[in-house]
């Protein structure tokens, strides 16, 4: 059996740990609740550019533009979405393996895909299987303005419209819940089905006079769009991300707890058992002198 | 008078919400006045000042990368970034400001279209803080 002192040690060690997973997960629970008051204060903004773009789709069918036409695909794009920390369970792990088996799937080789990868996670994770990254973004703040991200939104959009890729997916973990996060994919590029998916609410929207005209309407803002998508989905992941930690940290908490109750129970029988030998050892001492 | 309500929503959130007498924006084609009644109306605007003429005053907000939607009794801004005078950090804006022109003195840079945007960016933001 060990020793009192080294039963007595773990459980400080324990218990200092708990401290460190309790406080963690305080900070993501706050910081959860502030990443989803994000993901509202952005709704109307989505809601707005795609009543609009929808209005544009729905309302003249002989529009055209690259970004709404199918190509033969040669190659195809990923923006994954991970994040820089660990410590929040299955967040990565499950994103990462759903990802990889997908590709495996769909890809026969590493020529036909590339990554556009957000997390340190996911650029390590990459590196170590050998999956081709073209664009890494890590050190995202908590809360993401929409200027911090421009560069892969652009960078994303850029690759398609320059076809370099010919269509584009985003994987991303979805906020279900503050305890559930589903892995998610998302297919940003091409918009073939725009006007069916966004025209249920076009319908209501008043037929708009367009300046100069739709053509040109539709080149600033379908870019504008699907970089917008894209920002909605990382904040949807940044949400998950706090979930997945807060979860993982007060599941720790309580193991933490149960531990330290398990070793006080040892702690205290190595206790009495000592004692008991103590007195064993004074009375048969006493009854030897005797 | 009568007055239209105007929104100026960003990725970050709303940035204005008001009601106003005319709106003035810089379009592609030029510049453009808003008044309550409009006819329905999309149309995107380039870097530069949106003015809103209200009650006893005028409200200025820089806007870059951006569309104006156009209804009778509502008009709403949607833009990648938006700012009222109050909001601008005019250090950064001066700084962006200086590094935009350095980049377009070096006329190997490939990049002169995006270093113009961005001092027009600059200088907008500096205009509309007053300074």
């Amino acid at each position: 059996m060990a020793s009192l002192r080294e039963i007595k040690s773990r459980i400080n060690s324990t218990k200092k740990t708990k401290q460190t997973t309790k406080a963690m997960q305080m900070v993501a629970a706050s910081k959860q609740r502030r990443a989803l008051a994000k993901a509202q204060a952005y709704q109307p903004y989505m809601e707005k550019i795609q009543e609009v773009v929808g209005s544009i789709a729905t309302g003249d069918t002989d529009i055209s533009h690259p970004m709404m036409e199918s190509r033969e695909v040669k190659k195809t794009g990923y923006v994954v979405i991970t994040s820089d920390q660990g410590l929040a369970g299955g967040y990565n792990a499950s994103l990462i393996r759903d990802l990889t088996k997908k590709l495996k799937e769909r890809h026969k080789s590493t020529d036909e895909y590339t990554i556009i990868m957000v997390g340190k996670i996911g650029r390590d994770n990459a590196r170590r299987l050998g999956l081709p990254v073209s664009e890494v973004v890590t050190e995202l703040s908590d809360s993401p303005s929409f200027d911090e991200i421009k560069t892969i939104t652009r960078k994303a959009i850029g690759m398609f419209e320059n076809e370099e890729i010919d269509e584009l997916y985003m994987w991303y973990n979805h906020f279900v819940s503050a305890i559930r996060q589903d892995v998610t994919e998302n297919k940003l590029l091409p918009l073939t089905d725009l006007a069916e998916e966004l025209g249920e609410n076009a319908s209501a929207t008043p037929s708009y006079e367009y300046e100069p005209n739709e053509a040109v309407i539709l080149e600033g803002l379908l870019p504008q769009y699907g970089e917008s998508l894209i920002y909605g989905a990382l904040l949807d992941a940044k949400a998950a991300e706090f979930g997945a930690r807060m979860t993982a940290m007060s599941a720790a908490s309580d193991n933490a707890d149960s531990l330290v109750g398990e070793l006080t129970l040892v702690y205290n029988r190595a206790r009495q058992a000592a004692i008991t030998q103590e007195i064993n050892e004074i009375v048969s001492g006493a009854n030897a002198a005797n | 008078m009568k007055t239209i309500n105007v929104s100026v929503v960003t990725p970050d959130g709303s940035v204005y919400e008001n009601d106003v007498q005319m709106i003035s924006a810089r379009t592609e084609v030029g510049e453009i006045g808003v008044l309550p009644g409009h006819i329905p109306l999309v149309t995107p605007l380039i870097i530069g000042t949106v003015r809103l003429k209200r009650d006893g005053g005028e409200d200025q907000i820089s806007v870059s990368g951006g569309f104006m939607e156009v209804r009778p009794d509502k008009v709403t801004i949607l833009a990648q970034s938006a700012e009222r005078p109050e909001d601008i950090d005019v250090d950064r804006a001066n700084e962006s400001k200086s590094r935009a022109e350095e980049r377009l003195r070096n006329d190997n840079d490939v990049d002169q279209k995006r270093a113009k945007a961005s001092l027009k960016r600059a200088e907008t933001r500096l205009q509309v803080a007053g300074k």
